[in-house]
């Protein structure tokens, strides 16, 4: 994995001294709040419902034990024992004191994490493949590359105002587990002719005006691709929309302008920026690629593995939802669920980001990641200590075996604690797992992603779930609306309404008549629920979704 | 249909901790709904936020929000501010924790 430089070190050391300053400044009067403001947002400050919240930067969502186990230390310290792993690959902290902030950057910078550019106007930090380096399907790690933009981007002196946020993910694989089609810019590596390079997907993103990135550029040269990344921001900053935050996105730039006059516009601009870039890029490159060479993995029996998927159910059961398929033999990936039935998606104790600290030290060769799910995974752990590896996670209430089932719900902090939320998200998503966990359905039911958001920000991705479900404000009432069939893969697409909005109370009987129609309906079990709606459209659902229009009609 | 107007409270973060305050009768801020000062006439709230928003070392965020009348004070009218006075629905945190009163 990286490690900081000394100029790292140095930068982000300076960083936080400047901060704390800056909010002694504020304590003291010397800075009004509407000075103060944008500084804190530039680290990652927010003022929330209740408290502030410290967004902190897990660079393409890869983590050492040292830092997941500063984690917790932060969150005793200094704020309620817990931690949230976000959408983004982030960590928020919901409960700082403002005067708290300095200590708890220092001590996240002594395991050399930043909480830079996690607001504001800028790149945002770069999000990856959360099985990146372990994947049996990638053509290469993205993390490499993921480094290089983050040390481009940040405090990049031509991108600190921006029209609005931008936000960057890369995979390496064919299977796109970043969700490249819904960011500003998604980076696919590709391969033509023996050559790596990169499909460059842009104008994909949430929010108010969904949208579905379109191709810039189908295969670009590793060695193009910094200066073309300055060139695609560098037009959008000087085009992209400032007078209205709505339709200052990228995305609304390049459906305005239209993709062919952006590409021209693009490679107009790469070709002052190329010569600019002297190849010391490429050096970069090859350092962070030799940072993250692979891990030396052992040769041995997996018996141990074998005989506890023989005669462990509960084992059997996790091997099943949670592992996926690593490109050494004897090993696997494995998924640490955030999503306990009834328990808030992504938020993890302190006791809990311990445990996934060891585990990763003694069994995964030091490493972690965070998934865009709100998931953590142990990315390359050896099957014959999964055994022991699902024991620890189940005495610390992390054993639960749901990857990718109905109760592996991503949500959005909600109006329990967003400023910008319409409606709550976290009670919904608990009543949903804790309901199809009651009626021991949701294996049978099978690959079903359920997506929540409280505001139609949309960073509990709603669009793009197979069920998602929007929170919003309906004259004074908590309303939350349904959308069918998103998919947020390499064939991602945006979920249809279904119809008129729910109650609080409706809504989750809502989600399991839906459910409970798919079942009715599939042709197999082998038939998920996403293959289906594709299949029928939205009428069986629809009419299971609002009995009383049918029967009106009929 | 002109909407009708609500009595008002004046409510903000405070600029440390981040928890919900609102202004009391004696211009001092309160962790407590209960203990607002509730304010009938709109240009007496509109006035009294200019104030409150001059105390711009205890708070931040200020504003007026709606509010009715009840046996034990200013109770919210709409739900954000109701969690606002409570705190988060996942968690007993916020000023839940602790203090009986909201």
């Amino acid at each position: 994995m990286y490690k900081y430089s000394d100029f790292d070190t140095t930068f982000v050391a300076e960083r936080n001294k400047q901060f704390r300053g800056q909010i002694e400044r504020r304590v003291s009067g010397a800075l009004t709040e509407d000075e103060f403001k944008p500084l804190r947002l530039m680290n990652g400050l927010y003022l929330q419902l209740h408290a502030y919240m410290l967004r902190v930067a897990v660079p393409y969502g890869t983590l050492r034990s040292a830092q997941m186990r500063r984690f917790a230390d932060v969150a005793d310290t200094w704020d309620k024992g817990y931690g949230h792993f976000t959408t983004r690959q982030n960590i928020q902290f919901n409960w700082p004191k403002l005067n708290d902030v300095p200590d708890i950057l220092e001590s996240l910078a002594e395991v050399q994490i930043h909480a830079i550019q996690t607001s504001g106007n800028t790149i945002r930090n770069v999000t990856a493949d959360h099985f990146a380096g372990a994947a049996a399907d990638e053509l290469a790690d993205p993390r490499p590359v993921a480094e290089l933009i983050r040390q481009w981007s940040t405090d990049h002196p031509e991108f600190q105002f921006m029209p609005r946020k931008f936000k960057i993910a890369i995979t390496g694989s064919a299977n796109d587990r970043a969700v490249t089609k819904a960011h500003d810019i998604g980076l696919r590596v590709v391969e033509q002719n023996g050559e790596l390079g990169f499909e460059v997907i842009v104008g994909g993103g949430l929010g108010r005006t969904p949208m579905i990135g379109k191709v810039l550029v189908d295969f670009l040269p590793r060695e193009d691709l910094l200066p073309y990344l300055e060139a695609v921001v560098s037009v959008w900053n000087e085009i992209g929309r400032r007078d209205n935050k709505y339709k200052a996105r990228i995305k609304i730039t390049v459906h305005e302008h239209g993709i062919d006059a952006i590409r021209a516009l693009v490679d107009a601009r790469f070709a002052e920026v190329k010569p600019e870039f002297s190849g010391v890029d490429m050096a970069y490159l090859s350092q962070f690629e030799d940072a993250f060479a692979e891990p030396v993995y052992a040769t041995r029996s997996v018996d141990a593995y074998d005989i506890a998927y023989k005669n462990d159910p509960v084992f059997r059961s996790w091997a099943d939802t949670n592992l996926s398929a690593h490109r050494a033999e004897g090993y696997s990936i494995a998924t640490i669920s955030l999503k306990a039935h009834g328990k808030t998606p992504g938020d993890a104790t302190s006791a809990q980001m311990r445990v996934m600290a060891s585990l990763a030290e003694r069994f995964g060769h030091d490493e972690l990641r965070v998934s865009h799910e709100q998931n953590i995974i142990l990315p390359h752990v050896h099957k014959s200590n999964l055994p022991q590896i699902h024991a620890e996670l189940s005495q610390v209430g992390l054993g639960t075996a749901n990857i990718g089932l109905i109760s592996d719900i991503i949500a959005c902090p909600g109006m329990d604690y967003c400023a910008l939320a319409t409606a709550r998200s976290i009670p919904i998503a608990q009543e949903i797992a804790e309901r199809f966990d009651a009626l021991k359905i949701e294996h049978d039911i099978g690959h079903l992603q359920i997506k929540i958001s409280g505001c139609i920000n949309a960073c509990g991705h709603h669009h793009v779930g197979h069920i998602g479900i929007l929170g919003l404000d309906r004259a004074g009432v908590e309303n939350y609306q349904i959308t069918l069939g998103g998919d947020a893969t390499l064939d991602a697409a945006i979920g249809q309404r279904a119809g008129p909005g729910f109650s609080a109370a409706e809504i989750v009987p809502a989600i399991e008549r839906l459910v409970l129609t798919y079942l009715d309906v599939r042709l197999s079990p082998e038939e998920t629920f996403l293959s289906t709606f594709r299949r029928l459209g939205l009428a069986p659902f629809k009419a299971t979704l609002y009995p009383e229009v049918k029967a009106h009609a009929a | 249909m002109p909407r009708p107007v609500l009595p008002k409270v004046i409510t903000a973060n405070a600029l440390i901790e981040g928890d919900v305050v609102y202004m009391t009768a004696k211009g001092v801020w309160s962790r407590c709904l209960s203990d607002a000062e509730i304010i009938d006439d709109e240009a007496d709230a509109q006035i009294r936020l200019l104030d409150a928003s001059a105390q711009s070392g205890d708070v931040v965020g200020v504003y007026l929000l709606d509010v009715k009348a009840g046996p034990n004070g200013a109770e919210p009218v709409h739900f954000r501010e109701a969690f606002r006075r409570t705190g988060p629905s996942n968690y007993l945190h916020g000023k839940q924790e602790g203090l009986g009163h909201v």
